[in-house]
């Protein structure tokens, strides 16, 4: 089993990390090894505009999306929370569907939709559709963390005095400020590297990261995709490393860790 | 409100209140639920008329009835090496020391959470006729001449189980954490051999984590899009390519719509069978 796991953990990763040594290559062609050193194609990155424009583009949007995508999801997740009336199943299905629906499909309908309203090329047409698929992973996460809620919580806060407002704020949020932090991030990653839908929606105007690399992708394979794609996979296993670490280090603390 | 009720923990009404539910739900009326209800409309007509052309024509042409199979075909063949791959994983990962266990975790998350196309772009170098694996495979000659991996159904396969692999350790992951090692033990002091052990009793335990992960798996592959447009080769179009062509470049909105409903019935359909092994809200 050992054995097993190890290969399939490196079939996982490798193909990642494949890309960071391409990336430093002097050749126009990818081919493996490189044969020289050379950060030719971070230059071209950092000193093209459309590529930078596109970064930009990329983060505004996730930003967008995740706020967006926490009110709205924040809102279902409460509505749903522990309540009870008739067809709530059908409601809670309907606000969970896009994260079963294949993306085709929400693409095709979202792309009519929105060439019909004059969305398409626009950062909030792009927001719009993100925050379709996006917020129903706040929505399962939150309804996790709200039903492992102990009500006793929050109606002591209440039978104390608090206004509902205060009791939400100051008792709610912080209980389940983890699961809200997970998943902000989930709807951000969504949102930042979404494809499917944006290739319908971003016209000529809203060329996000992922539709540029796709465009590089299909034309001819362009090694910049390369650079673009190390930064993107550094960012990324930074990130786990830290939260990995943060993990081990609160567990040595001795503080517990919230049930999320 | 009922004494049960109360005893289950029925949290304060004033901070659940119902009409928090209104907004998100126009939203999704608005802005998915017409634009879905737009496309019905567009899928049952032809030319202006009330029809049900669009669909006749899907199901009476054996050339789409050969993606509707290969779609199918290269969904199942992914769920199953996902399966023999992350089970493996995950039975590793329940077993380990937490550390190891992170470290484990870690090396699943780095490509679930890696921008799809960065992984696509991988495979597209490695897989090329001269890539590292063509590379690999010359030097331990175990072939005389580059083979083709990619812009085949060989290259689909292979990018999407990289692709949907981590959602199947996951899912296994989650039921194989509730199993009572207790369990285990009692068959081994009771005289099962280890093989017997695992067989027996901890496979059928994780049945749970099978099915669900197998079934996220499936549905998620026959609706994919980007890996099989990348890796794949003309012959290997799958169901959402075809709806691509139709909508992208022959702007046949009609026949485009009713191949997505096609689709979409399919998904429910086998989510609806399945429904008693899982639920929506625990797939993540």
């Amino acid at each position: 089993m050992k054995i097993m796991t190890i290969a399939v953990i490196l079939f996982l990763i490798l193909p990642v990390f494949v890309i960071v040594p391409m990336s430093f290559s002097s050749a126009q062609y990818l081919t493996f090894p490189p044969p020289g050193f050379s950060t030719r194609w971070y230059e071209k990155f950092f000193g093209d505009e459309q590529w930078l424009e596109s970064l930009r583009l990329s983060l505004t949007v996730g930003v967008l999306t995740t706020l967006l995508s926490l009110v709205l999801g924040g809102m279902a997740a409460l509505g749903l929370s522990k309540s009870r009336f008739r067809g709530k199943a059908a409601v809670q299905n309907f606000l969970l569907l896009p994260m079963v629906m294949p993306t085709i499909i929400v693409a095709i309908a979202v792309y009519g939709f929105q060439s019909r309203i004059g969305l398409i090329g626009t950062t909030t047409g792009l927001v719009v559709a993100h925050t379709i698929l996006a917020s129903p992973f706040i929505v399962v996460t939150l309804l996790s963390a709200l039903a492992s809620i102990d009500p006793n919580l929050e109606n002591a806060a209440l039978s104390l005095g608090a206004r509902p407002a205060t009791a939400f704020f100051r008792v709610t949020l912080p209980v389940i400020k983890p699961s809200l932090l997970s998943g902000a991030l989930f709807a951000f990653i969504t949102s930042f590297g979404e494809i499917v839908v944006t290739l319908f929606i971003s016209g000529v105007s809203a060329i996000t990261l992922p539709k540029k690399m796709w465009d590089g992708v299909r034309t001819q394979i362009d090694p910049t995709i390369s650079a673009i794609s190390s930064i993107l996979i550094v960012g990324i296993v930074s990130f786990l490393v830290a939260a990995h670490v943060a993990n081990l280090r609160r567990e040595v603390h001795g503080v517990k860790e919230p049930s999320s | 409100m009922s004494a049960a009720s109360k005893a289950m923990g029925a949290a304060p009404r004033a901070l659940r209140p119902g009409w928090l539910l209104i907004p998100p739900l126009a939203f999704l009326v608005v802005f998915l639920g017409v634009p879905m209800l737009n496309i019905l409309k567009l899928s049952l007509q032809v030319e202006g008329n009330w029809s049900l052309g669009n669909f006749t024509r899907f199901f009476s042409d054996p050339l789409y009835a050969k993606v509707m199979f290969l779609t199918l075909k290269t969904a199942l063949i992914v769920t199953l090496s996902c399966l023999v791959l992350g089970y493996p994983v995950a039975y590793t990962m329940t077993f380990a020391r937490k550390g190891a266990r992170g470290l484990i975790l870690i090396a699943v998350m780095i490509p679930f959470w890696t921008s799809l196309l960065v992984r696509t772009y991988a495979w597209m170098i490695l897989l090329q006729t001269h890539g590292l694996v063509n590379r690999l495979l010359l030097d331990l000659r175990l072939v005389s001449e580059p083979v083709k991996l990619i812009y085949n159904s060989t290259g689909v396969v292979i990018g999407m189980t990289h692709v949907l692999l981590p959602y199947m350790i996951l899912c296994l992951c989650s039921s194989m954490e509730s199993i009572d090692k207790n369990l285990l033990a009692a068959g081994k002091s009771l005289g099962g051999r280890p093989f017997q052990v695992f067989s027996r009793i901890y496979v059928p335990l994780s049945a749970q984590g099978i099915a669900s992960g197998s079934l996220l798996v499936f549905i998620m592959g026959i609706g994919y899009y980007i890996t099989p447009a990348l890796l794949g080769g003309q012959q290997d179009t799958m169901i959402a390519q075809l709806i691509q062509i139709q909508v992208g470049d022959l702007l046949n909105w009609g026949f485009a719509s009713a191949i997505a409903f096609v689709l979409l019935a399919v998904t429910l359909l086998f989510l609806l069978v399945f429904k008693s092994f899982i639920r929506l809200d625990k797939l993540w």
